[in-house]
């Protein structure tokens, strides 16, 4: 039984609107770290972050076109996107490049 | 040709090799050393080091290789406190300090324009924003204003966006020096300075650069251009309010509030006398441009908007050295380095995703692009091979008719055969009117010029019949984009003052030049006839 993890999320770029306006959150997540993917991580956010509008960070299971994602300060395609399996203490940063956020 | 997209597809199905192992081991594709950060395009990974340095030189090559901006050049660089604007500032930073083979030579100065009365935010919130922007722009060093939409140049005098001296929509030739005389009763803290500059432009290079030289020496800059700033009075943000308040949708919103950022900067770098203006378009907010302005009827002027150098004002030149860069680089280079943003709401922050053109065509190329990864490059590079037609830049084009708003010749004088027409006459149709409605009316609006350049005072305005003519003439003087625009406006009470008073100013003087056409010679024709009779 692995620990549970936890995270240090931020969001830039006008993402942290549709957080209340709060750019750094730390979490914890109430999963096991072995099975614990972005995909989770995601489906997560929305339920227990995401204040308003979902429609406007997440689209299917990713995020919107145009926003960003970042694991570790590095670019999340070079990291398998939705199937990077989350470590203890990873970082992950959204920025939003859309217009007004 | 061929080559280049053997190489493509070279590089293509090298990253599809590539995919599978995707992983933070991945190594640079530049230094092969260090394990990369970051993917460019396909297959590109950079470190984060190798990234820096492409940044970097990317900047610099752009600047040196369009050879626009001379040594010792005023430069102002437009700052909205977003991603491109800041990494675009960070870049002349870092330029500017350099060792000399490659450094930077031109002097920089600062604007950021508070957009917070038309964006609903609070003073509070404004003061807040206004702070942060200060002191991201105090560290630079440069000289730097800070100006709210509503007003200008406090240091001087206070003059309004809505008391912009009508020559902010006026051509200013370079190389006719009296042209800039109204303008110069406007800003004659900088009249010797600004002459100055005209009469150097007309000679030679060096002369430029002596002359602006010596204007650095002159000018104790930093006291004269940093001006603190100073929230306008609730009385001109009511005005602003009021004219955006008047419009019906916010695609013609974003449209009137680019145009008034525009007459504003460009105002500013007149003032001042920056012959540049450096604005931070990137590459992927080119393409959502592109695709807008041909969607709003401006692809006549896709050139001029999207491309690197931008001359329809005449003496001061847009430049936007930033149009290579995506957004993805510029955000992952302001993360990784640390540069300072400053966020602030758009007009159309948190919208539905169709609320405006602009929204929906972002919406569009990203969503593409997520699939496509080469999207916004394609669309990026169609612009680039449009050019502005030389007529356009000619010296036969200082007289040509200009759009009042954007200042673009105007694409509306145009023979009867044509799209602009059909679209004229079945905009009639659909509206029940008959088809010789619209002469009748510029008769009309004629006569009634005519009696206002009578008693030399403007009509009475206020009687629904000379609004209706006022909205004609006003239409009459911009290109068909800005028509589109000015149709959503419910009406033109609240529009600034510079612009109804210039509107005014040209209908009085078509109707003049028809009056007196039968005595003038404008003819070659008739000229050479007289010469040999």
């Amino acid at each position: 039984m692995a620990a549970s993890v936890s995270l240090q999320l931020e969001f830039s770029g006008g993402a942290e609107l549709l957080f209340g306006g709060v750019k750094k959150h730390h979490v914890t997540l109430p999963f096991q770290s072995d099975a614990c993917d972005i995909r989770h991580l995601l489906v997560w956010i929305k339920q227990n972050l995401l204040q308003e509008r979902p429609e406007l960070f997440i689209q299917g299971d990713s995020v919107r076109p145009g926003i960003l994602v970042l694991i570790n300060d590095a670019d999340w395609e070079l990291m398998g996107e939705l199937t990077y399996k989350l470590q203890d203490e990873d970082s992950i940063t959204f920025i939003s490049t859309l217009h007004g956020g | 040709m061929c080559r280049a997209q053997e190489e493509e597809d070279e590089r293509y199905s090298e990253a599809v090799r590539r995919r599978p192992e995707l992983g933070l081991e991945q190594k640079c594709m530049k230094c092969k050393e260090r394990s990369a950060v970051l993917i460019i395009r396909i297959g590109d990974a950079f470190c984060k080091d190798c990234f820096k340095e492409y940044f970097v030189h990317k900047f610099r090559a752009m600047l040196g290789k369009k050879r626009l901006i001379y040594p010792g050049e005023k430069v102002l660089l437009a700052l909205s406190g977003g991603p491109a604007s800041s990494s675009m500032f960070q870049q002349v930073q870092e330029g500017l300090s350099r060792d000399a083979p490659k450094k930077l030579r031109f002097v920089p100065g600062l604007v950021h324009i508070d957009e917070g009365a038309v964006r609903r935010q609070s003073l509070k919130e404004r003061e807040k924003m206004v702070a942060e922007m200060e002191s991201v722009l105090k560290m630079s060093g440069f000289p730097y204003q800070i100006i709210a939409l509503e007003e200008v140049g406090r240091y001087r005098a206070v003059i309004q966006v809505f008391n912009l001296p009508s020559s902010v929509v006026q051509w200013v030739s370079k190389d006719i020096p009296d042209m800039a005389d109204d303008y110069k009763a406007a800003v004659d803290g900088f009249l010797g300075h600004h002459t100055g500059v005209e009469n150097a432009e007309s000679g030679s290079r060096t002369c430029v650069q002596t002359k602006l030289a010596e204007l650095s020496i002159e000018e104790p800059e930093p006291a004269a251009s940093t001006g603190t700033f100073c929230l306008p009075s609730a009385q001109s943000t009511q005005a602003l309010k009021q004219l955006f308040d008047s419009v019906r949708s916010l695609t013609a919103k974003e449209e009137l509030l680019h145009t008034l950022r525009s007459h504003l900067l460009v105002h500013t770098a007149r003032a001042q006398g920056y012959s540049k203006l450096m604005l931070g378009d990137s590459c992927t907010r080119l393409a959502v441009k592109f695709l807008t302005n041909i969607s709003l009827g401006r692809g006549a002027f896709l050139a001029m908007d999207t491309g690197f150098s931008d001359r329809r004002y005449g003496d001061v030149v847009l430049v936007r050295p930033m149009r290579e860069y995506s957004l993805k680089e510029i955000s992952f280079y302001n993360q990784m380095f640390l540069v300072p943003t400053v966020f602030s709401p758009a007009l159309n922050s948190k919208p539905s995703e169709k609320g405006s053109i602009h929204q929906l065509t972002e919406t569009f190329i990203n969503k593409l692009q997520s699939d496509f990864p080469s999207t916004v490059s394609t669309v990026y590079r169609t612009s680039e091979k449009l050019n502005v037609a030389s007529s356009v830049e000619g010296p036969e084009s200082v007289s040509a008719a200009r759009c009042l708003f954007c200042l673009c010749p105007l694409d509306t004088r145009v023979e009867k055969a044509s799209a602009f027409h059909a679209t004229l006459i079945s905009e009639h149709l659909s509206q029940r009117k008959s088809l010789d409605l619209p002469e009748a009316a510029v008769k009309k609006c004629c006569a009634e010029s005519e009696e206002r350049r009578c008693c030399k005072k403007p009509a009475a305005r206020g009687s629904t019949t000379s609004r209706a003519d006022e909205r004609l003439n006003l239409l009459d003087l911009l290109c068909y984009g800005c028509r589109v625009t000015t149709k959503d406006l419910t009406t033109l009470d609240h529009l600034p003052h510079y612009v109804r008073s210039e509107a005014d100013h040209r209908t009085h003087r078509t109707a003049m030049k028809k009056e007196i056409q039968e005595f003038l010679l404008h003819e070659n024709a008739d000229l050479e006839y007289v010469l040999k009779t």
